[in-house]
């Protein structure tokens, strides 16, 4: 009889807290409802950005990773073969035997390009004046890929210079490029996992960190540790409203991105979410750590704008391919969870590929989401005290 | 009479500096207890120990009955808090916030309806229900602060500098609201700056480096330094005080 008694008080207490927190968590609702200004410019930014990060930057490439298939093995193909090696915007990677072998190729080893040379090269070339070879290239990263294929035509063409000046023969020899995954060359292959990446962080990491923030500055959050309601809820609570507003946004951008775009989304939408969600999740923790150290709205907004932000924009790929920056800036972009949710993103979204091709990324983003969420409840306690 | 708050050789230590140095006191139920001491004399963080939020280093407290050491949470659950930020939402409106803190506190939903009515009928702010707290007066949202505070009908109300930037009128009015709230048995633990409030306590005590170096009413304070009003008190204890204030 004693047990029921005790349940039925635990039960009791339970509902208490619950209702405890769902008050709080309306009123968070209410905060960010009322704030009409904050209200529009979150629902419209990821609009807005969609629109603006249609014009990217593009950039050399160096050293991409490259195959190739030699079906003839003569005279004019090894020497173009020994200029692509020559070339610091190159390194061949792999001599392939079968053509069949080559989708492989750009999933196993991260391939940038695929040279394929047909038979009888030099032959054609010098009988007809007429020789073809192909060049097959990653299009996820427009950017890249496009500089790529520059690179490799203008090698191709100085060797077609240098056999003319020798037999004073009009020789052509015709590249023939094929783009996989992005045929069209869109940029909005590249950009819209990146405005993801980061409105999804604005609104988690910047947004939380400042609503806690404001309660330290107005003395509430005082009144709320006087209170009976523990302190994970008053954070939970906290985090409930922006991870729902950034469901709203991660819906505006797919959707926008697949109908206005036309960006379609070639792998599995479940797995999509499942990894914004761990993604979301690593923001989350990081706001929480922003706001268990600073005291004012001001410094959490200029510690997420310019520790959070700059780095985003600037090392995450978004703009700019990591391969071509310093070694230095390499290793930091590894630290920013932007970095691989868009190599993940652009993996499952445009390349199509299965969970299994975007392991890495997720465990590194769950590692992060872990270490961040402890390190701020450690810091929050301490602070506490 | 009834003990509500019993503090016997309380200290706490921030490594090897003693914020609060062996203080021993009793508050009794209805009073009004006023808890003085220069900045950094260590009242923040007695304060903070008594409404559970500080485990203290050694020595033993009991808050409405319970242990601060072992009970935290049943201490929060029986205290009110108020402190000189006022500690309301601005873009909530009047009836909103009482909501949120009767909600926080476990108060029943049908209770709190009633209570507000009843509330905001005795603060003449029956128009105001559906205001934004930020459109109140200064003085309103203090009124309003101190009634959240003590909406759940808590066994003591800790007010930390409650009537700091508020003119002498609307001061007058304050305590006015604290009397009323001793009288129906809540006891009112506060920490002030003006020693003219200090006068309106039933008993006062006064930090000094850690310690209390004084406790009484303020008439008998008065009789044993031989000082005009509670400021002559203050100023000869303070005197005292090697501690610099932070």
């Amino acid at each position: 009889m004693e047990f029921f008694n005790n349940l039925r008080d635990a039960l009791q207490e339970r509902q208490i807290s619950m209702k405890q927190f769902m008050s709080f968590v309306r009123k968070e609702f209410y905060h960010i409802f009322r704030d009409k200004t904050t209200m529009a410019i979150l629902l419209i930014l990821p609009i807005l950005m969609l629109v603006l990060f249609g014009y990217s930057i593009s950039t050399e490439v160096k050293n991409s990773k490259i195959a190739i298939l030699d079906s003839s093995n003569d005279v004019a193909t090894r020497a173009i073969i020994e200029k692509f090696r020559n070339s610091e915007y190159f390194s061949v990677k792999k001599m392939v035997n079968n053509p069949s072998e080559i989708q492989d190729l750009f999933k196993k080893d991260r391939l940038n390009m695929v040279l394929v040379f047909g038979d009888n090269f030099y032959e054609n070339l010098a009988h007809t004046g007429n020789a073809q070879v192909q060049l097959i290239v990653d299009g996820s990263d427009p950017n890249s890929a496009k500089t790529i294929v520059t690179y490799a035509t203008s090698i191709i063409g100085a060797y077609q210079l240098e056999l003319s000046k020798i037999d004073k023969i009009p020789f052509q020899i015709n590249p023939q490029i094929k783009l996989l995954y992005n045929p069209q060359m869109k940029g909005a292959y590249n950009f819209v996992p990146g405005v993801m990446g980061m409105i999804l962080m604005l609104i988690c990491a910047m947004m939380t960190s400042i609503s806690i923030a404001r309660e330290k500055e107005l003395g509430t959050m005082e009144v709320l540790l006087v209170s009976p309601m523990k302190p994970i809820y008053i954070i939970l609570s906290k985090i409930i409203p922006y991870f729902v507003l950034s469901l709203v946004n991660l819906a505006t951008i797919l959707l926008l991105s697949v109908f206005l775009l036309k960006v379609p989304i070639a792998g599995s939408l479940f797995w999509l979410i499942a990894f914004s969600l761990v993604y979301i999740f690593v923001n989350l923790s990081l706001g929480l750590l922003i706001s268990s150290i600073v005291d004012s709205q001001l410094v959490a907004l200029l510690i997420s704008g310019m520790v959070l932000m700059l780095p985003v924009i600037m090392l995450s790929g978004m703009m700019f391919p990591v391969e071509n920056m310093p070694v230095f800036f390499q290793w930091i972009s590894q630290i920013i969870p932007a970095k691989w949710y868009i190599i993940g993103v652009k993996k499952i979204m445009i390349k199509g590929l299965g969970l299994s091709s975007i392991i890495p990324e997720m465990s590194v983003l769950l590692g992060m989401g872990i270490v961040l969420v402890i390190a701020s409840l450690k810091n929050f306690k301490y602070r506490l005290e | 009479m009834e003990k509500v708050i019993e503090v016997q050789n309380l200290t706490k230590k921030f490594g090897d500096f003693t914020a609060v140095d062996h203080i021993s006191f009793e508050v009794y139920k209805g009073e009004i207890f006023g808890f003085l001491g220069a900045n950094g004399a260590g009242k923040t963080t007695a304060m903070r120990m008594l409404c559970g939020l500080l485990p203290p280093t050694s020595g033993k407290g009991l808050v409405a009955g319970f242990d601060i050491h072992t009970q935290s949470e049943e201490v929060k659950r029986n205290i009110g808090y108020m402190s000189q930020k006022f500690a309301l939402y601005e873009d909530l409106k009047v009836w909103e916030n009482i909501r949120l803190y009767g909600g926080i506190y476990g108060v029943p939903e049908d209770e709190i309806i009633k209570k507000t009515d009843e509330l905001l009928k005795r603060l003449g702010f029956e128009k105001e229900r559906n205001s934004f707290v930020k459109s109140l007066p200064l003085g309103w949202k203090q009124k309003l602060a101190f009634s959240v505070a003590i909406f759940h009908e808590p066994k003591i109300v800790f007010l930390d500098e409650p009537t700091g930037g508020v003119d002498p009128v609307t001061r007058r009015q304050f305590w006015e609201m604290i009397y009323e709230a001793a009288d129906r048995g809540i006891t009112v633990f506060v920490t002030t700056h003006y020693m003219d409030e200090a006068e309106y306590c039933d008993r006062v005590s006064i930090m000094v480096d850690g310690r209390i170096d004084a406790l009484d009413s303020p008439k008998n304070l008065k009789n044993q330094f031989k000082a005009n009003n509670m400021d002559g008190v203050f100023q000869q204890l303070a005197r005292r005080a090697s501690r610099k204030a932070d």
